[in-house]
């Protein structure tokens, strides 16, 4: 890295342009992914192997090692990708890194097994943009990950980083800017989707000085991690669009508030902050302009409430991350009560998209008031687990099926949750004959109404709020039949009960007593009445609550019951949970496709699983504690959850059917 | 509440290095008490008394920061720290099982430290690692697609490596 500093556009645009002469396109660059998901996936021994092996055959003449930040399909991970080429190996271990160098490097030829295998058609993918995945997303901001070291700020600079902020400081108004981003139409991608050029032009108004910007990096809804990985990979551009922002705001100082539990991008982040200040474009006089603005990093605690921008900034003044009423805008009185303009990462980073490419260009994508791409993270049970951008207005089906694979193990889809768990909300396929039920039993949708299916809605911020859910900051977690949704309620109302800050009621004491009454449901004592009293406590808490964690919060258990009525009712009526989730009101019992193989022997905490190899086996339905263990081990689906207490029948049905393997149909492993 | 462990080392001393490290502003107050509890482990009282002095700000204000942040904790952690992931995603990957049956294992609840304070057992709400679900690390380690035999697995792999002296952010 060069610690040239430098003092005006021109001389940026030199050393770019020296960037450029010395970088040959025909090299060949072996890419490793390494991000948070690939490194847990091992991707640190691929790394080093790759290193090691590349020294010793001497391929270091001709071959750049590079490692990148995340590419999005962690489900397929570790990724090592061959540039110029563009040849994609997935799930790569250590063990194969001779392969890669001797047949692809040295021979040039493809090693197939590491491909990625469409398993539709079961053919072999080489280049990334073919793969299902990739094909329909429209990657803008993670577009530059996998080219770029994010350590490296000469390859930002190279892949055209900074040019948005020297157009910005040297031939727009902080006015002009403002005005581009407004009629970009972008909105704020944290949750709450406001527009972020309104947001900017009430800071610049706003009297008082210092001015703040502030990156919301404290990402806390659990299965969202698109921050993360924007930091992780590409944090310049989060850099390069908080200086436009400040140079329009008219601020000096910036803050990035950063989870503690994200140690990679803290120090991504550090490293692309002190090389930005080296070479001048950041810090005092940037690029000559006569502009200064400096960014500082503040890791976060571990508090959920700290996403809300008051807590945020009461945690910034190193106070408890208590919310405040927002009678007073955070623009005009933010953090230490001067005006301060907080952005999401993912907003941050589109800035410098939108003063590069021009708003006309950026308003071309999306649909009408949604403009732009969104990052959403894909979990749960899905086949492809990962981050996908995709343009505003692409149908769930498409994210779901076309990019996320389906539903892995033949499994029936049944919910996708987004918003992240105050923004709990369920988007469900209401063609199912039992939820266009509940919809009628609330009034939602007339008897001889048409069930339609809500995952034709197109995905932006107005479409998902009219159909009675959210955005969010972008998690999608998707939910199979394995999934109980009063279980699914239950554990984000206990979610935020643990993460209320406790400063007012409705909140603290409300969200306790919808968690009780949950809890009773699921452990099969509750009464109709309570459902009742759910929605009617729900409407109290979203009325009264200080901030948007409270007024949020019912929202997974209004939408539960709005679409799953009828098992709330199972679990209150008939003292059963459907997907066989809550303890107290199931049985586990194996059924007659018992192979005998002997699997579930071992995890059973309580040695109730009795039986000699290849013969069926059979729970003490007295020692079973339902830990689920066997449950989980079991290939062949012979494990049952039952309704509470009828284990026995259950086996002893299976006794009376059971055939010995040879016999068996043959059963998918 | 305890009292610190290592009394003899010079607390005041390494204080001062870490309060000077990021300044003495308000701001940095979380990221001071995060490096103090990584060194010790919990934030003893003499150690958070000595901070308020260093920055001076009241004590009070230490304590309600302290108590307010889940990172933060009054009691020593164990030489092992075992998260399990209880996010969404890990949620309906059943996670469940795999808590209870460290529990069961390790004979203590969730958010205890055992007795001879080898391990330590948290639940955390997102590791961010959803492809890898159910999810658990030990000492930072990442441990994926958990199940209840790769937990015994896991313990005897902890129990044969060296205790890891500071837990600092790397990942394996």
């Amino acid at each position: 890295m060069s610690a040239v500093k430098l003092t005006s556009p021109k001389q940026l645009l030199q050393y770019r342009e020296q960037l450029e002469r010395n970088y040959d396109p025909n090299r060949t660059v072996i890419t490793i992914c390494a991000g948070t998901g690939c490194l847990a996936c091992g991707c640190q021994a691929v790394t080093d192997t790759i290193r090691k092996l590349v020294l010793e055959e001497r391929l270091d003449e001709s071959v750049t090692v590079k490692t990148t930040g995340c590419h999005g399909f962690c489900e397929r991970g570790p990724l090592v990708v061959i540039e110029p080429q563009g040849i994609f190996y997935q799930r790569v271990k250590p063990a194969d890194v001779k392969l890669i160098l001797d047949q692809t490097i040295k021979g040039g030829r493809i090693v197939n097994k590491l491909l990625y295998r469409d398993p539709q058609t079961g053919e072999h993918i080489q280049n990334a943009k073919d793969i299902p995945f990739y094909k329909k997303q429209m990657r803008l901001i993670f577009g530059k990950n996998g080219f770029m070291d994010p350590t490296a700020i000469d390859d930002y600079l190279r892949l055209g980083g900074y040019v948005s902020m020297v157009k910005a400081l040297t031939t727009m108004q902080p006015e002009q800017i403002i005005d581009e981003v407004k009629k970009s139409g972008l909105r704020g991608r944290g949750g709450g989707g406001f527009l972020a050029g309104r947001k900017w032009a009430s800071c610049r108004k706003a009297k008082g000085t210092p001015k703040y910007v502030i990156c919301n990096a404290d990402e806390g809804d659990p299965g969202a991690f698109m921050d993360r990985s924007l930091l992780e990979g590409n944090p310049h551009s989060v850099i390069e669009g908080m200086v436009i922002g400040a140079y329009a705001i008219g601020s000096t100082d910036g803050f990035v508030y950063v989870r503690n539990e994200y140690p990679l991008a803290v120090k991504n982040l550090t490293v692309a902050i002190n090389a930005a200040r080296q070479m001048g474009l950041l810090g005092d006089n940037i690029l000559g302009s006569g502009f200064s603005f400096d960014i500082e990093i503040s890791r976060g605690g571990g508090a959920f409430v700290c996403g809300e921008s008051t807590a945020l900034m009461a945690s910034l003044e190193g106070k408890m991350g208590e919310p405040r009423a927002k009678y007073i805008h955070t623009v005009d009185q933010g953090l230490w009560d001067k005006p301060s303009n907080l952005n999401n990462v993912e907003t941050w980073a589109n800035v410098p998209l939108i003063i590069e490419k021009g708003a006309d260009w950026y308003a071309s994508i999306g649909t009408e008031n949604s403009k732009g791409t969104k990052v959403f993270a894909l979990t749960g049970k899905i086949n492809n687990t990962g981050l996908v951008e995709v343009p505003m207005g692409i149908t769930l089906r498409e994210i779901l099926y076309d990019i996320g694979g389906g539903v892995p193990g033949g499994k029936r889809f049944k919910a996708v949750q987004t918003g992240g768990p105050s923004g709990g909300t369920l988007i469900v396929e209401t063609r199912d004959f039992d939820i266009h039920e509940s919809l009628v039993a609330h009034g939602d949708v007339q008897e001889e109404e048409q069930p339609i299916s809500l995952l034709d809605l197109p995905v932006d911020f107005d479409e998902l709020t009219r159909a009675g859910s959210m955005m969010g900051s972008g998690g999608m977690i998707v939910m199979d039949e394995d999934s109980c949704m009063v279980d699914v309620a239950r554990y984000f109302l206990q979610f935020l009960q643990e993460e209320s800050c406790g400063k007012c009621v409705p909140c603290r004491e409300g969200i306790s007593v919808m968690l009780n009454i949950l809890n009773r449901i699921c452990g099969g004592e509750g009464t109709m009445e309570d459902i009742i009293y759910l929605e009617q406590l729900s409407q109290v808490i979203i009325d009264t609550s200080l901030c948007q964690l409270g007024g949020s919060a019912p929202n997974p258990v209004l939408s539960t019951i709005r679409y799953f009525r009828q098992e709330y009712v199972a679990h209150v009526r008939h003292k059963m949970c459907p997907a066989g989730v809550c303890k107290d009101l199931v049985s586990h019992a194996i059924a007659e496709n018992c192979n005998g193989c002997h699997a579930c022997f071992k995890p059973c905490p309580t040695d109730a699983i009795i039986g000699k190899a290849k013969e069926l086996h059979v729970i003490d339905q007295v020692k079973c504690i339902q830990c689920g263990a066997c449950y989980q081990i079991c290939r062949y689906n012979a494990i049952k959850r039952v309704k509470r207490g009828e284990g026995e029948k259950v086996q002893i049905r299976a006794k009376e059917k059971w055939q010995p393997v040879s016999k068996q149909p043959a059963t998918v492993a | 509440m305890n009292t610190c462990p290592d009394k003899d080392y010079d607390l005041e001393e390494r204080i001062s290095e870490i309060v000077k490290s990021y300044g003495a502003k308000p701001s940095a107050l979380i990221m001071i008490l995060q490096d103090v509890q990584k060194h010790y482990r919990y934030l003893p009282r003499e150690a958070m008394e000595m901070v308020a002095k260093k920055m001076r700000l009241p004590l009070a204000q230490i304590y309600g920061v302290a108590t307010f942040y889940r990172s933060f904790s009054l009691e020593p952690k164990g030489r092992n720290h075992i998260c399990v992931c209880t996010g969404t995603a890990c949620h309906v990957r059943q996670s469940r099982v795999i808590l209870e049956q460290l529990e069961r294992d390790l004979k203590i609840k969730a958010g205890e430290t055992s007795a001879d304070h080898e391990f330590s057992l948290e639940r955390v709400n997102c590791l961010g690692a959803c492809a890898l679900g159910p999810l658990v690390t030990a000492n930072e380690v990442y441990y994926g697609n958990m199940t209840v035999p790769k937990i015994e697995r896991m313990l005897q792999e902890i129990k044969t490596r060296k205790p890891v002296e500071e837990p600092v952010g790397e990942v394996a």
